[in-house]
């Protein structure tokens, strides 16, 4: 027989284990619907947009234990999760925007020194530092070291993409665990909550923008950069975005109109990330970003976080401001 | 698992967490054959790349070459060669190269002939040193006596892209970017081809694989 208890009457992590167990449920669903699927229709697997689904999945998968680890292990295990998310990232960025000889100094030092700062930073919370030491104290430092190699050619074209990548991969995917360590006054360990949150709704955000794209079959407002972007397709991903997080509401210290709102913030940021991230790809001259084409293996990892490190700051931010008003 | 069992793999888990070293088999697939691989050369971490992109169980008997002089000078790199790699050391009699170069000498390849005959795969850079210009430099001939004593022995070609940006020449720390290893179609030495064409071919089997600028 079912007793249907009270979500909100449970210890918060009685709650977290009924969330993954929701998550996983959900996931464990979709693979069984999409083998059936496949099976029935007897598709074999060359085909790509099957195997592209299977891959979707996979990525589900990863993502989804990736985070359960993250959460069982505790703030130390989630500092290092993303940071090791931060390195790969950071790694495909810098793949693809080609450096000169000159600047292994300022890479060595964005990779081995600030990287890993950031993140010591987040783990010990010191969230003071924590925003102001890569826009401030690196801003200043990674030019310093690309100037001390002596290299005058382009020298602002380098800095900026090195400079850029930083500021995405690491100081923008950060704010993801940061939210972990977010301590609310009513709340205690509610951070595995707004990072669920996040990664959900910008989730939405991006799946609703993508079927209203094909759906409206609007005019593209850049086609240069990304044929399926529009006005009304981004609006229609964050109200997605929006609903979602006011279904939500519970999971989170918010009330549902808070929710409401900082899902729109949260999932209009992430599908303007991702905007902007295709048209860093076409600058890149990566055009087909299948597995073919990926000539250095740069396929996957960005993709799949960009938004999120264009979203988690912002989102970020909207919290801590709203909580110093309100807590 | 020995201790040199698990610096090696400690090393691959390393190199690719740098470099990605992903292995892309487009012309033949990863298989327990005896092997000659002969690549590019643009870093010292050209083997390293190379073995950690190989699938695990083809690792212990896929061997480098290292130069004796150099690479025995101190416990920790006779060590490193001899027990995690199983490098088959050449002497450089005459001043040629670096490590892995082989001499126009019949006498510097005795080790890989002896290694080959012992049923090992070789991973050769037959440029003898590195070049730094993006294009491989004109293929020393100790290829072509290999091929034509080993006649039963495929030859893999391979183009390893991207290495020089992960640690320019001179620097000690490597940068992570991401790297491929492309192995492409085996070769064979035809009958009565010529040393020099057929170390064209060698060459520009190992150019052909080298992926489109983006």
């Amino acid at each position: 027989m079912m007793v249907w208890v009270d979500p909100r009457q449970m210890g918060v992590d009685q709650q977290v284990g009924l969330l993954f167990v929701l998550l996983f449920g959900v996931l464990l669903l979709a693979t069984a619907a999409v083998t059936l699927l496949a099976l029935r229709r007897g598709t074999d697997s060359a085909d790509p947009r099957h195997a592209r689904l299977l891959g979707d999945l996979r990525d589900l998968w990863v993502g989804a234990l990736v985070f359960w680890v993250a959460w069982v292990s505790g703030p130390v295990g989630a500092t290092l999760a993303f940071g090791i998310f931060s390195f790969l990232a950071l790694r495909e960025f810098i793949t693809l925007a080609p450096t000169r000889r000159s600047d292994h100094r300022s890479l060595i030092l964005a990779f081995f020194v600030v990287l890993p700062l950031q993140y010591v930073l987040v783990g010990s919370r010191s969230f003071d530092l924590f925003t102001v030491f890569i826009p401030v104290y690196v801003f200043l430092a990674i030019p310093v070291i690309s100037a001390l190699a002596g290299d005058p050619e382009r020298f602002l074209e380098r800095n900026a993409k090195i400079q850029w990548g930083i500021t995405v991969c690491v100081y923008g995917l950060s704010h993801a665990p940061a939210l972990l360590l977010l301590e609310f006054r009513r709340d205690e360990g509610r951070g595995a909550f707004l990072v669920f949150f996040l990664v959900v709704v910008v989730a939405a955000a991006q799946i609703a923008q993508e079927l209203m794209s094909r759906w409206l079959r609007r005019r593209p407002v850049a086609r240069h950069i990304d044929r399926s972007f529009s006005v009304r397709a981004w609006l229609a991903g964050a109200l997605a975005a929006a609903g979602l997080g006011a279904l939500l509401f519970w999971i989170t210290p918010f009330e549902a109109p808070q929710a409401l709102a900082m899902a729109f913030i949260a999932g209009g940021a992430g599908t303007l990330g991702e905007f902007v991230m295709k048209a860093l790809k076409k600058d890149a001259g990566v055009r087909f970003w299948g597995n073919r084409a990926s000539i250095t293996g740069a396929v996957g990892l960005l993709d799949r976080v960009a938004p999120l490190c264009f979203a988690a700051p912002v989102f970020f931010h909207s919290v801590r401001w709203f909580f110093q008003f309100s807590g | 698992m020995s201790l040199a069992d698990a610096a090696g793999t400690l090393l691959a888990l390393i190199a690719r967490l740098i470099t990605g070293a992903q292995g892309h088999w487009k012309g033949c697939p990863p298989m327990a054959e005896q092997r000659i691989y002969f690549a590019n050369h643009q870093s010292h971490l050209d083997w390293v790349l190379i073995w950690a992109a190989l699938p695990h169980d083809l690792r212990a008997s896929t061997r480098p070459i290292a130069a004796r002089d150099y690479w025995t000078s101190s416990r920790f790199k006779q060590w490193l060669t001899s027990e995690v790699f199983r490098a088959v050391y050449v002497s450089r009699t005459r001043a040629q190269g670096s490590t892995g170069s082989v001499t126009d000498d019949q006498d510097p390849l005795e080790p890989l002939v002896d290694a080959l005959q012992g049923g090992d795969s070789l991973v050769i850079f037959p440029e003898g040193t590195r070049s730094l210009k993006g294009e491989p430099v004109p293929f020393k001939s100790g290829l072509y006596h290999l091929a034509q004593q080993f006649p039963g022995v495929r030859l893999v070609p391979t183009w390893i892209d991207n290495v020089q940006r992960v640690m320019p020449k001179g620097e000690v720390v490597p940068v992570p970017i991401l790297c491929t290893v492309t192995f492409g179609a085996p070769l064979a030495l035809q009958d009565g081809e010529d040393k020099r064409a057929f170390l064209d071919r060698a060459r520009a089997a190992v150019l052909a694989l080298r992926p489109p600028a983006p």
